[in-house]
């Protein structure tokens, strides 16, 4: 039973983005020619080996970096044409982020974690409502260095959704974690997901995870090599790896 | 090992904007350090070297008159090993261009063998013997006036007003500082050393075949208390006013009291700069030493020893002090080479070159080495103990807890970023304490500048304002009955006249004695008023003598301690006298006395020696035409000109003086704030990319992090001004010589300005930062594991 229609409304459109960094005396091409959509309220899984271009794409799509050349559109909004300040600004107003190793502040216990973004965002929810829903409210006055790995980026999810972001962006949230604490993180995901309905990007070398998305994007040497859609999304309790 | 060189080279260039930072403060404290010790140096030097070839005596002494046959006699005494006598006169000078009157001191030149004393010609030849008026004046004043062989001045001489013509310019080893006894502020335009041959001037004091004024040399060896003591009884029939040795010869003293006072500057702001720069080192090495845990890992799992690895920091060390050293020698020589120039216009010797001794420089480049040592010393050690296994993994992250203030709950009212800037402080006190002390020395450094200033403009204030209020001081040259006050008070302009009587005597107690000029006053006077430190007024008692707190330091008299009081002049009687009180003061010591009291002591008469006046500065010119031509006067001073022209010596002075605080204070307030803020945007980098990936702007995040500077500084001022004031203090100290000591005045102005100096160095070293914090990568720091 399929779990839902594909949304019609696209809320990231990509064309033709390259990106080539110059490190040292050679170039490395990240990107070469990504078109790609991403649909409001859906879950995306990006798939693909080391240096397939999965975290640059992210981190264009998440107004860090620029494209070379391509364009990129958020709703009306052209990435490709903000300056620095607007980045930061659409990063604000719309982007959730968690990383792989969470980037926590250490001198900021859990619910001064989430603090720090609700206190500049529009209409966040409230911090403890953010770390109750990772499941976090008995643990909200602990610092980073007093929680587990999976307490850790529970808290950095609950900072990236406390805002009510429209896109989560996760890169690979779960690399620095066990299965059994993996599986609690993606379901935190999953479930911001369904009950908010945040569009999600979620990029992994991890290919068992990608049974929890509406899509599949498959990443290789800098192109989208394939993409799937799951007619049978599963969710995360469900996952093994 | 040439690999690791080549590191070396590149860790340098990495860290070149703290070690630029370091240098500097370093530089500073070589500086001082350099600059007081070697113009030290060359003020000795010069000052030796004059005396040596000069042929400076080393004992002095005035006396009435005496026949020249007394010089032999004073040449038997044991101990003696050369005789000089001269004769001395003081006149009042009408200079041209001068509305006031001026002083002089006509010494007389070229009898005996001139062995002592020699005057040395800058310019234009010695008077003849027979060049009648033929004069050579001293430089300061020649300079004051731009006066040129050939000119004359017009001096009262013995009654008669007579034109010297100037033949030639000189100095002596006597008048290295021309000063007024009974002065503290030189005043070159109004006083003048004139030098006359012999036979002119005793023909013009009636003094043929005697002499008023002797200086002796001692034999090496020589007891200097009982060559004074056999030639007081010499000259006690010939109404000698006692000799002196060169401790209290007027022109030494000062120059003495100066080198005191750069031997304290020598210690005092060099050993500030050089513990920032320990200081600095230390946090800067601690930081390099651990971001670089893991290359020492390596190394060592390569084989290289602990001590290559010890070796290699403190070769990086040793190149930061190397080039501190060298750059702070530089300044040094540069700033002595400038003070040496400044001192030229108060002292004046033939020659007055810089010298920078290896002795100092070395001594400079050792001390800053053992600071240096110091500051890196501890992280070295850790570089060296690391276990190879455990360097190779990352540091341990950073546990965290509630602040103090957190715990006692005051925490929620708190903003976020204050609580978490803290919590830092709180994770790394003695760090977080090092950089707070390390500004607020910045400020501190920038008032124990300033004092100075105050305290002179204190001083000023106190003794020209508050104590002497009189505008002309007359004196007469001999004691004169209290009709002449009458005479001043019929002067044009004279409002009040208020008479003293200035006896010299020699005091004594215990094995202790002091020559001084013993004031008689008025106790209801009303313009020379005796005042303590404190601002209060002092009532003369009717009994028993008033002296200086620093008198009765070095007699070790206090308050109802019997002195021996032997009058210098006149009857010369000795009595003793009660301390009835003591007087906090800033200048030479001096001890007051009732006017009727010291009469009663000397067996005399009302008489006078001058007095002070206060006059209607509208007939001023009037005033000083008559005053110039009424022989009986000697002196005359003026408190407006003096003031004057100290004023406009010192005011240049204090301005350039003023300029160097500001840079020192500049550059330890730079220095601090500038490495504590590239260690914390080090630390803290991968914190604050975050923070912008999180959609932080640059202004917000930057303001976390200079807002943990800015909460530093304000932290640090008060500390500071604190400090400031601490070291003001001791700096009194160690400038309280018998003839100056600076009062502990630091005003508002001071503090202000000290803050404010404090704020805009630590204000623009932090926007520098705030650059690197623009060019943040986040990416690349996202990626980074801890």
């Amino acid at each position: 039973m399929p779990t839902r229609t594909v949304p019609p409304v696209a809320v990231f459109k990509a064309r033709g983005l390259t990106k080539i960094y110059h490190v040292a005396e050679t170039t490395v091409e990240a990107l070469r020619g990504v078109d790609l959509d991403l649909y409001a309220g859906e879950c995306v899984v990006m798939l693909g080996p080391s240096g397939s271009g999965k975290s640059t794409l992210l981190n264009i799509l998440g107004g860090l970096d620029v494209p070379t050349s391509g364009v990129v559109h958020f709703r009306d909004h052209d990435l490709t044409a903000e300056d620095d300040d607007a980045l930061t600004l659409y990063r604000r107003e719309h982007v959730g982020f968690v990383f792989q190793f969470y980037n926590l502040i250490p001198s900021l216990t859990a619910r001064e974690n989430v603090a720090l973004v609700t206190d500049i965002a529009a209409n966040p929810m409230a911090a403890e409502e953010a770390l109750a829903l990772v499941g976090l409210a008995e643990r909200m006055d602990h610092f980073p260095s007093q929680l587990s790995g999976g307490e850790q980026q529970r808290v950095a999810i609950a900072r990236a959704v406390a805002k009510r972001p429209d896109v989560l962006l996760c890169d690979e949230p779960t690399g620095a974690l066990d299965v059994r604490t993996g599986v609690l993180v993606m379901d935190v995901i999953d479930r911001v997901n369904r009950e908010l309905g945040t569009t999600t990007a979620i990029i992994t070398h991890n290919a068992s995870i990608s049974r929890m998305a509406d899509r599949v994007v498959h990443l290789s040497d800098g192109r989208v090599t394939q993409v799937e859609s799951n007619l049978q999304r599963c969710s995360a309790r469900e996952l093994v790896w | 090992m040439r690999t690791l060189r080549r590191k070396l080279l590149r860790d340098l260039m990495l860290l070149r904007g703290q070690s630029v930072a370091i240098c500097l403060v370093m530089a500073c404290g070589v500086g001082t350090y350099v600059m007081s010790l070697s113009t030290l140096h060359s003020l000795r030097h010069a000052q030796f070297t004059y005396y040596e070839q000069y042929g400076f005596a080393d004992v002095f002494a005035h006396l009435k008159r005496a026949p020249d046959s007394m010089a032999r006699r004073l040449a038997e005494i044991p101990g003696v090993a050369a005789v000089q006598t001269r004769v001395i006169a003081e006149v009042t000078l009408d200079v041209a261009g001068l509305d006031e009157p001026a002083s002089g001191r006509l010494v007389s030149l070229g009898r005996t063998s001139e062995a002592l004393n020699r005057v040395f010609l800058r310019r234009g030849r010695l008077p003849l013997e027979r060049g009648v008026d033929e004069a050579l004046v001293n430089e300061a004043f020649a300079e004051a006036h731009a006066l040129r062989p050939g000119d004359t001045v017009t001096a009262v001489i013995n009654g008669r007003r007579r034109a010297l013509r100037v033949v030639g310019i000189a100095l002596s080893p006597e008048y290295v500082y021309a000063i007024r006894s009974g002065e503290f502020l030189p005043d070159n335009r109004r006083f003048a050393v004139f030098w006359l041959p012999h036979v002119q001037l005793s023909a013009a004091y009636d003094m043929e075949g005697a002499f008023n004024d002797v200086t002796v040399a001692l034999a090496p060896g020589a007891s200097e208390a009982e060559v004074i003591r056999r030639v007081d009884q010499l000259l006690d029939r010939y109404g000698g006013s006692g000799a002196y040795g060169r401790s209290e010869q007027l022109s030494n003293k000062f120059v003495s009291n100066e080198l005191t006072q750069l031997r304290a500057m020598a210690l005092v702001t060099p050993a500030i700069f050089l513990s920032v720069t320990a200081f600095l080192l230390h946090i800067v090495f601690h930081r390099l030493i651990g971001a670089q845990r893991e290359q020492i890992a390596v190394l060592k799992a390569f084989g290289y020893t602990r001590w290559e690895i010890g070796g290699y920091y403190l070769q990086l060390a040793a190149l930061l002090l190397t080039v501190g050293s060298a750059l702070g020698t530089g300044l040094g020589a540069w700033l002595g080479h400038a003070l040496t120039e400044l001192y030229t216009q108060f002292f004046r010797f033939p020659v007055f070159d810089y010298l920078l001794s290896v002795d100092v420089v070395a001594t400079a480049t050792a001390i800053t080495g053992g600071a240096g040592l110091m500051g890196v010393w501890t992280a070295v050690r850790q570089a060296m103990l690391l276990p190879p296994a455990e360097a190779m993994r990352p540091e341990p992250p950073a546990a965290y807890r509630p602040t103090i203030v957190e715990r006692m709950g005051w925490a929620r009212r708190l903003p976020l970023a204050v609580r978490w800037i803290l919590r830092q402080w709180e994770r790394q006190p003695a760090r977080t304490a090092l950089s707070w002390i390390g500004v607020a020395l910045a400020t501190s450094v920038m008032v124990l500048g300033s004092f100075v200033e105050d305290a002179i403009d204190y001083v000023i204030d106190f003794q020209y304002f508050l104590a002497q209020r009189q505008d002309v001081t007359v004196t007469f040259v001999e004691p004169a009955s209290s009709n002449s006050i009458h005479d001043l008070r019929r002067l044009p302009g004279v409002q009040l006249v208020e008479p003293f009587r200035s006896v010299p005597v020699r005091i004594h107690f215990g094995h202790n004695a002091r020559r001084l000029g013993l004031l008689g006053l008025d106790p209801n006077q009303r313009l020379f008023r005796l005042m303590d430190a404190r601002e209060r007024r002092l009532d003369l008692p009717p009994e028993g003598l008033v002296i200086s707190a620093k008198l009765a330091e070095v007699l070790g008299a206090g308050v109802g301690d019997m002195l021996t009081v032997e009058v210098l002049d006149g009857r010369r009687p000795t009595r003793q006298v009660v301390v009835a009180a003591l007087l906090d003061d800033f200048t030479d010591p001096a001890a007051y006395m009732r006017l009727d009291a010291l009469h009663r002591m000397l067996w005399e008469g009302p008489t006078v020696s001058g007095a002070f006046l206060a006059i209607d500065t509208r007939y001023k010119p009037e005033l000083y035409r008559q005053l110039k031509g009424t022989p009986r006067v000697a002196g005359v001073s003026m408190k407006s000109s003096v003031l004057q022209t100290f004023r406009s010596t010192l005011a240049e002075n204090l301005t350039r003086m003023r300029l160097f605080n500001i840079v020192f204070a500049s550059v330890i307030a730079c220095g601090v704030v500038y490495n504590s803020a590239r260690i914390s945007l080090a630390e803290r980098s991968r914190d604050l990319a975050t923070l912008r990936v999180l959609g932080f702007t640059r202004t917000e995040v930057s303001r976390i992090l200079l807002g943990e500077f800015a909460l530093l500084t304000m932290a640090a001022i008060p500390l500071g001004l604190y400090l400031g004031y601490g070291f003001a203090w001791l700096m009194t100290f160690a400038l309280d010589t018998e003839t100056q000591r600076f009062p502990l005045v630091v005003l508002p102005r001071t503090y202000g300005y000290a803050a404010l100096v404090t704020i805009i160095a630590g204000a623009a070293s932090a926007l520098t930062v705030r650059r690197r914090l623009d060019r943040l990568d986040l990416i690349a720091v996202l990626k980074a594991h801890d």
